[in-house]
């Protein structure tokens, strides 16, 4: 979830910066001047150490924020060049993420630390139940010899002080799966072999580390080409700005697309198709089948959970629908998904319907670089009037009321709801897997992140206030039938 | 005694830049000041149109006085100030 944090603020503040300086006769210039801008000379410091170091963050953001990696990069090369290159590049880099190492070095590697709490006692349990003789007892304080250290926490319990404390590193706290860890040089690394782009990293890193690799600029190039840049979003994005989502629609059009589609569109067609696919399966004596339209879950299913394949829906996912849609209807368009999430951008890549993404944080910082005022835009009607169901997707027991709803009333599912992946509910997960059975329902919905996707790590809405505005939008909208 | 009034904006600039995170004013402001203080959301405040203020957003204004980059604390301090001054 986003938590609204000030690392939140200042990257949307240079995602704001980085249209207004696309849209400006100047790009690679007046990118290269936005460190400069946001940390002038002589302003205050207002989080790290100098104002060197805040501009290097800044433009190592920037890098990110125009689609490049930061690992291994060429540090005397210029924002300039950056920009440059970022105009000329035809493809997406394959991995979504990248961590910005000065951002990162501000926080210790996870350890066992001995506080100041610590009295010295003549107990010295800490020092007897440590096993691996890591612990001495030296200038009347305890100390722990880090080569030595299995960091297994027994010393933890054993003060009767609690004087001893684990130091916990946010990222790999947040990690579902183990994939990132804080390597030999005090960096964050994530291992993609596991990674799946759940984006939690992304929201739990206080520093703001782990950036999204933005595709903003490839796609402000095409709408500058005069390319008919087709906008679908998701089910969640209605809940991400002000006003309705006809107004939503007319400032998305202001702002360069030429169409713009809801994706609960597509949820029609999940829902149609997973509900028939339900009754069938559960005709055949399956004991239970999970949804499949969560991103960050697919990615879970083919990296670390493929026991469970069997029992997830073949039907495919709402955006996936929405894009043959909209390829059928323009098959000239470049289309763009606006996603909650950093999960969705690995299902983009396999799908060749679909060729950019952009989250709700770009698509916000669009509109106020291009100074679009939602709440001053006429109505604008969708081609196809998406279902109450449809829409309810992004927000945690949607998917499983819409395909419930189109059951017979004496077939009904009985749903159980896994509301965000974390260690935990993936053991539960994989129980249901090696057990063939679920008790606590047949109708599994799965979603990444906590309460729905407006809970995905790209979101604006405080969720409760996204579930409000789509909560006002399902007022108005009709029943699947 | 006049009744103050907080108008929290719900413009896109404010919204992008976090405005969302105010909305438990709308519930806190009353149980605290009861009608002695109003509080309702408002349409761009016109804050936010030049140049980089946007950095600055969201805005809030407490009886006519702008607060930038506010939070929950800041705009209950400066409703604090004027429910002093004004008794
Ligand atoms: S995106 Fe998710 S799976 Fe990947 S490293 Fe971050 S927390 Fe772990
Ligand atoms: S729950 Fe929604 S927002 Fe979160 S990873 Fe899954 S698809 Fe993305
Ligand atoms: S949107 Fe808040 S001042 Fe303009």
């Amino acid at each position: 979830m986003n938590n609204n944090s000030q690392s939140i603020h200042i990257k949307r503040d240079i995602l704001i910066r980085l249209v207004q300086a696309f849209d400006s006769n100047e790009f690679e210039k007046n990118t290269a001047s936005i460190p400069f801008q946001m940390r002038p000379k002589d302003c205050e410091v207002p989080y790290r150490c100098c104002i060197y170091k805040e501009r290097e963050i800044i433009k190592d953001r920037i890098i990110a924020d125009m689609g490049f990696s930061l690992e291994n990069l060429d540090e005397s090369e210029k924002l300039e060049d950056f920009a440059l290159q970022s105009l000329d590049r035809k493809e997406a880099e394959e991995n979504p993420l990248t961590i910005i190492e000065a951002a990162c070095k501000g926080c210790v590697p996870s350890r066992v630390y001995v506080t100041d709490l610590c009295q010295g006692c003549v107990a010295r349990s800490c020092e007897k139940t440590c096993k691996f003789g890591a612990i001495e007892i030296a200038g009347g304080k305890s100390n722990i010899d880090a080569s030595k250290c299995k960091n297994c926490g027994m010393c933890i319990s054993a003060c009767p002080y609690n004087a001893i404390v684990r130091l916990i590193v946010p990222c790999e706290q947040a990690c579902p799966v183990g994939a990132i860890s804080k390597g030999d040089n005090g960096t964050a690394v994530i291992d993609f072999e596991k990674c799946i782009s759940c984006g939690k990293c992304v929201a739990a890193c206080p520093f703001g580390a782990v950036n999204e690799k933005s595709q903003l600029i490839d796609i402000l190039k095409a709408i500058k080409m005069g390319k008919k840049v087709v906008a679908m979003f998701a089910p969640a994005i209605a809940g991400q700005f002000p006003g309705t989502i006809f107004q939503l629609k007319s400032a998305m059009i202001k702002a360069g697309f030429y169409d713009v589609v809801e994706v609960a569109q597509g949820a029609d067609v999940t829902t149609r198709k997973e509900s028939a696919e339900f009754l069938e399966r559960m005709e055949n004596g399956a004991p239970f089948m999970t949804t499949s339209c969560c991103a960050g879950y697919n990615n879970l299913i083919e990296k670390h959970l493929p026991e469970i394949k069997q029992y997830v829906s073949d039907t495919k996912t709402p955006l996936f629908y929405t894009a043959e849609i909209v390829k059928e209807k323009y098959p000239d368009a470049i289309t763009v998904f606006i996603s909650p999430c950093v999960a969705k951008r690995k299902e983009v890549q396999v799908n060749d319907n679909i060729d950019y993404v952009m989250n709700a944080d770009e698509l916000g910082a669009l509109l106020v670089g291009r100074k679009i005022e939602i709440l001053d835009m006429e109505d604008t009607k969708y081609q196809y009037e998406s279902s109450k169901q449809g829409r309810n997707y992004g927000v945690t027991g949607g998917v499983a009321g819409a395909v419930n709803s189109l059951l017979p009333d004496d077939k009904k599912a009985k749903p159980c709801y896994i509301d965000g992946l974390t260690k935990e509910s993936i053991r539960q997960l994989k129980k249901y897997a090696k057990d063939g059975t679920c008790p606590d329902g047949n109708l599994i919905e799965v979603m990444c992140c906590e309460g729905g996707c407006i809970g995905g790590n790209s979101t604006i809405s405080n969720p409760k206030i996204a579930k409000k505005i789509i909560n006002n939008l399902l007022e108005q909208s009709s029943d699947l039938k | 005694m006049e009744t103050i009034e907080v108008r929290i904006c719900s413009g896109t600039t404010c919204f992008v830049m976090g405005s969302s995170f105010l909305n438990e004013l709308y519930d806190l402001i009353p149980q605290k000041y009861g009608d002695k203080v109003i509080v309702k959301p408002s349409l761009c405040l016109g804050q936010c149109s030049s140049d980089d203020k946007h950095s600055k957003a969201p805005y809030v204004k407490v009886d006519g006085e702008v607060i930038s980059s506010a939070t929950i604390e800041k705009v209950l301090l400066a409703i604090e100030k004027k429910v002093g001054e004004n008794e």
